[in-house]
């Protein structure tokens, strides 16, 4: 009985993955071709991917090399670069100081460009909307775009995803925890 | 990081490293930009305090409040009811009662800082109280340092000259020691202060003795108007043993760089040709000072403050 009881615990704690290494990986190259689909011949060159820090980032470097890739611009690699918005963000009070993460735009800036930003999960729209406004700071890109690995739902502002790696319908209660290679050793997505 | 920043003393190696990357990444989070501002510390109101004349620590602080969109009070206290009698106390309690989030005090009496600190419930930050203290000077400069030299573990830094009544030389051997730097202070016998050999450095009288060894040579600013007394024969006779010039700087390693907190006695401490060399990091001080006071801005203000949290 008491055996049983923990072997359920343990499956909770564990929660249940909804993305494992390869379905990562197949929606990586999915959103890939959506971003060169979408941009076009006329505007592919003007392609900048901005990571959210903390798993923003390494997402954003295996898109632009996937996007790399498939149009083969291997002698001309796709401008990759990270945009920390905590010094933007509307709930700083709500909890002890955050620490901040690197920003880095890369040379040529965002000025007239096509910029992706990526995110790993997308929930209440708070961290884009902070995204956006640390962007309007350093210039005017022409176009900014959203893809993200997750998007599950409750959103508090008028935002959505262009490029959406998986639907997750969760409660508010539940956590998506995403895991990279880059950032914890493994890649794959698990609700809990 | 704790609620006040008062002494370079109370920062160990992890707060002092934060404060430091924080600086950093502010620093690259604004580069290129033409608006250099940021929403963080909305709603905030920092006062700046002042007992005591300052340029550049006053007006960096304020920059730095008003980069990160704080609301900033600039008190001086002459022209205030400090003049009619007002106590440090009074002061502060009427300052709070207008909603000071954070206190920057200067202040001619040593400990004045600290006091404050127990009576308001906001922030205090030290911006220099008498002899005794300047922590943010102590992490502009080390963030200096790291800057040009890329380390501050194991970097010999030289601090020359009037020891005795430099509140930034004791943040800085305090602070330098604590991120691993060995400190050699260089000064004549009388322009050192008493208990000097406990202090975590070594002291020497001998300034060309140390140059060459020295990837740091601070120097100090000789402090005439809190000398009352003759701690040395002439200017030219302190000059020709402690400033540093040409000839000097030429003994100097080639990566060494030059350091003062300013302001400076051109052609006393320092030469003006060697303020004005490549070595010298002078100007650069200023600048990273506006790094280092956003980033001490943000670790005690962009969270959620004592009483906030207290209800959360």
């Amino acid at each position: 009985m008491r055996a049983a009881q923990k072997a359920v615990q343990t499956a909770a704690a564990s929660g249940r993955t909804i993305l494992d290494s390869p379905a990562i990986a197949r929606v990586i190259d999915r959103i890939a071709h959506e971003i060169i689909e979408r941009a076009g011949d006329e505007h592919l060159g003007e392609l900048t991917l901005l990571g959210i820090p903390t798993r923003g980032g390494p997402l954003a470097s295996r898109l632009a090399q996937r996007i790399g890739l498939f149009v083969d611009r291997s002698a001309d690699p796709i401008p990759v670069g990270s945009v920390d918005i905590t010094l933007y963000r509307d709930d700083l009070r709500s909890r002890g100081v955050r620490p901040l993460s690197p920003t880095c735009i890369p040379d040529g800036g965002i000025e007239g460009r096509h910029v992706v930003l990526v995110d790993d999960v997308l929930y209440s729209g708070r961290t884009v909307r902070a995204a956006l406004d640390a962007l309007r700071e350093v210039g005017r890109p022409r176009v900014v775009q959203l893809a993200v690995l997750v998007d599950r739902g409750h959103r508090e502002l008028p935002i959505r995803a262009d490029y959406v790696g998986k639907n997750v319908p969760t409660s508010a209660r539940e956590q998506v925890r995403v895991s990279l290679v880059e950032t914890d050793g493994i890649d794959e997505v698990v609700v809990r | 990081m704790r609620r006040h920043l008062l002494s370079a003393a109370d920062l160990d190696l992890a707060d002092a490293t934060l404060i430091l990357d924080t600086a950093e990444l502010i620093d690259t989070a604004l580069a290129g930009r033409e608006v250099k501002k940021l929403p963080t510390l909305r709603g905030r109101t920092v006062v700046n305090l002042f007992f005591e004349d300052s340029t550049r620590t006053r007006i960096s602080f304020e920059l730095a409040a008003k980069r990160l969109s704080a609301d900033v009070i600039n008190f001086a206290a002459k022209g205030s009811s400090v003049s009619k009698g007002e106590s440090l106390k009074d002061t502060a309690l009427t300052l709070e009662a207008m909603g000071a989030d954070a206190i920057v005090c200067r202040h001619s009496a040593s400990g004045a800082p600290h006091r404050l600190a127990e009576w308001v419930q906001g922030s205090v930050i030290n911006a220099g109280d008498g002899t005794h203290e300047h922590p943010t000077q102590a992490l502009l400069d080390a963030y200096t340092i790291r800057r040009r030299l890329g380390r501050l573990d194991g970097v010999r830094v030289a601090i020359v000259g009037d020891v005795l009544h430099s509140r930034v030389a004791r943040s800085n051997v305090v602070l330098l020691d604590t991120l691993g730097a060995h400190v050699t202070l260089v000064a004549p016998p009388t322009l050192l202060p008493v208990g000097v050999e406990s202090w975590p450095a070594e002291i020497s009288y001998d300034l060309d003795a140390v140059l060459p060894k020295a990837e740091v040579v601070m120097m100090l600013r000789v402090q005439q108007e809190r000398m009352n007394a003759s701690y040395f024969p002439s200017v030219r006779e302190y000059s020709r043993r402690y400033g540093l010039d040409a000839r000097r700087m030429a003994a100097m390693s080639d990566e060494a760089i030059v350091m003062h907190p300013g302001p400076m006695n051109r052609g006393m401490e320092i030469a003006a040709e060697v303020a004005d060399s490549v070595r010298s990091t002078i100007v650069e001080q200023v600048s990273n000072g506006l790094s280092v006071r956003m980033a001490v801005l943000y670790l005690l203000l962009g969270g959620a403050s004592t009483s906030e949290a207290g209800v959360a």
